[in-house]
């Protein structure tokens, strides 16, 4: 057997926006001693999904290639944690928290409204396109809990009107 | 019993992340005290004061120190802001209300053990906490407080950087969370060697919870004996605890190391909604055993929890009323430590699911007698078999929910169902005004 071609090279990326990635990067660099480049895996990952949308295989071999180590790395970071996207995802992203003080609450019966609400399972994108929802672990706001994150940021002591106003602002 | 505050008397003040309003406080009065001691003097006022890590452990923070290999340079500082066992919020309001103080516990503790590099490590879903604490950074380097000279008056250069996680719960695991500052996935490293010898990068790194550093200022300002004097016994000082849930106003107290559960729950908290009664608490975060309703009057210090049979762990308190199901919480819990397992040690990799599948199907009425026994099997095939402490804190949810409540597991098999119905999180399920240090949110 041979092996799969390997698919997709940093090279076949937009010039400009890999400009802009090396401009994002070089700031972060500055935190991490010169001889560790690879320890911001983790933020040349975050700023790539930033520019790019996702970690397409070009995109994380664009980051393995500029802190000096191998793809494979890339990868094994970008599908460990959950907040790195492999796959295209909608314009925004609601998460919602559904862990025991979140459900004690209200969070499940709000993460339910939501599925309903856009049509779709957990993870799933709306057919518009415009939201993909996701249910997650613990956010660190069980005293002002239900919460979620809309695009990263963190919304907390959620009802249903107020999830309303909150995703009514999106585009 | 004192009433002294150390961490929460700024929160909520006009401005209180701001450099001005810190030093006007007395901010950095305390670093300042320290540049004029010797570094050795300061570890010492850290025993004597019995701080104990707040990030769940409680070890001794004085004694980790002095684990520091006494000729390897470089050494780290890492501060583990990753805040995720379900249950806990507390350092999030430390860098929210009050940065500088975590900031200026950083610089005394790296001139304290000859550390010039800090890293936080901050978990990737508190993006406005990164904000925060990144700009208060950057505010203590341009006011000269950090940089080449602390102060601007001791040659002692010190960088403090915050490094993002990306969503794992598994970084808040010392040594996953080095891998992490590393630039790889979080997979907990085998110990010994601890990170206090073999660290970030192969070197000596000290790993503290934010909280726990957040009291070394008030410790050199005021002397370890008078720190250890507000607790009891081996633990000083005082200590945030948070309490969700079925409770009438949740939020973040200052207490006491030993105050009382239940004066917690039913007298700081208003007791419970509705006037119902509490069936269970959670007493250290998720993976604390679950006491009754009737354990609860106990004192929170972490070796009165241990003698109750539990963990006061992170100080994160989950109170359940009597009208919650327990299996559907247990499956919840479950859930998580099945999402969050890295996959790395076999027990818990495949034990964690197993458990979450079998608590699911007694939850949903069809499960059997031998399935709750199956569960404690399973439970105790885990717990010390795994390579960091997930498998434990996955098993002893398990362990405990199933020996305190282990009627109503059986009535799920018995009637084929969940006797709660629809209403298994509680009678009721809405959100309530939190006190967050006083705090109203």
């Amino acid at each position: 057997m041979t092996n799969p071609p390997l698919v997709g090279t940093a090279e076949e990326l937009p010039r400009e926006k890999v400009e802009h990635f090396d401009r994002d990067l070089a700031e972060v660099l500055r935190r991490y001693p010169p001889d560790r480049k690879a320890a911001a895996m983790l933020p040349a990952l975050r700023i790539g999904q930033e520019i790019f949308g996702y970690l397409t295989p070009a995109v994380q071999r664009l980051a393995a290639d500029r802190l000096g180590t191998s793809p494979a790395r890339a990868e094994e970071v970008a599908t460990f944690y959950v907040m790195f996207n492999t796959r295209p995802i909608g314009r925004h992203l609601v998460e919602v928290c559904t862990n025991v003080s979140c459900c004690l609450t209200g969070g499940d019966r709000l993460f339910e409204y939501l599925k309903h609400k856009y049509g779709v399972t957990n993870g799933g994108t709306s057919q518009d396109g415009r939201v993909t929802l996701r249910e997650v672990e613990c956010l660190g706001a069980c005293g002002t809990a239900p919460a979620m994150l809309v695009d990263e940021e963190m919304y907390e002591r959620l009802d249903p009107k107020k999830v309303e106003e909150i995703l009514g602002r999106l585009e | 019993m004192s009433e002294t505050l150390i961490l929460t008397r700024r929160w909520g003040k006009p401005d209180s992340a701001a450099l001005r309003t810190y030093r006007a406080d007395g901010g950095y009065a305390a670093l300042d005290k320290a540049l004029g001691m010797e570094p050795a003097a300061i570890v010492d006022e850290v025993k004597k004061s019995n701080l104990r890590g707040r990030g769940g452990a409680g070890f001794a923070t004085g004694l980790k120190w002095t684990f520091l290999p006494k000729d390897i340079r470089p050494r780290y500082l890492t501060v583990n802001a990753d805040e995720s066992e379900p249950g806990t919020f507390k350092d999030r309001y430390i860098i929210e209300h009050d940065p500088h103080m975590l900031i200026e516990g950083i610089a005394i503790t790296c001139y304290a053990l000859d550390i010039h590099l800090a890293y936080v490590y901050i978990r990737g879903e508190f993006a406005r906490q990164a904000r925060i604490l990144e700009a208060a950074i950057a505010e203590a380097r341009a006011a000269g407080v950090l940089g080449q000279r602390l102060l601007g008056k001791k040659d002692f250069d010190l960088d403090i950087f915050v490094h993002r996680g990306a969503g794992a719960y598994i970084c808040g695991e010392e040594s996953a969370l080095l891998e992490s500052l590393e630039g790889k996935k979080g997979y907990p490293r085998l110990k010994p060697p601890f990170p206090a010898v073999v660290g970030l990068w192969g070197k000596p790194t000290i790993i503290n919870n934010v909280e726990t550093i957040a009291n070394v200022p008030w410790i050199v300002a005021n002397g370890g004996d008078a720190f250890a004097g507000l607790g009891v016994g081996k633990s000083g000082g005082t200590r945030l605890f948070g309490v969700s849930g079925h409770v009438n106003r949740p939020g973040v107290f200052e207490k006491p190391v030993d105050y009382n559960l239940k004066k917690l729950i039913m007298e700081d908290c208003g007791g419970i909604p509705g006037g119902r009664k509490v069936k269970a608490v959670i007493p250290g975060g998720s993976s604390s055993p679950v006491l009754r309703g009737d354990e609860i009057d106990i004192s929170l210090e972490f070796d009165a929890v241990k003698a109750a049979g539990s963990m006061s762990g992170s100080g994160g308190v989950i109170v359940f009323d009597d009208s919650t199901c327990m299996v559907r919480a247990l499956a919840r819990i479950s859930k998580f430590y099945a999402e969050e397992s890295c996959g790395q040690c076999t027990p818990c990799r495949e034990g964690t699911s197993w458990m979450e599948g079998i608590v699911e199907k007694i939850e949903h009425g069809h499960g059997t007698a031998a399935d709750v026994a199956k569960l404690e099997q399973i439970a105790g095939n885990i717990g010390g078999q795994t390579i960091c402490a997930l498998g434990d804190a996955a098993s002893m949810p398990v362990q405990s929910f199933v020996k305190k409540f282990r009627d109503e597991f059986l009535r799920h098999v018995e009637e084929r169902r969940c006797p709660f119905g629809d209403h298994g999180w509680g009678l009721d399920q809405s959100s309530r005004p939190a006190l967050v240090g006083g705090v109203r949110y």
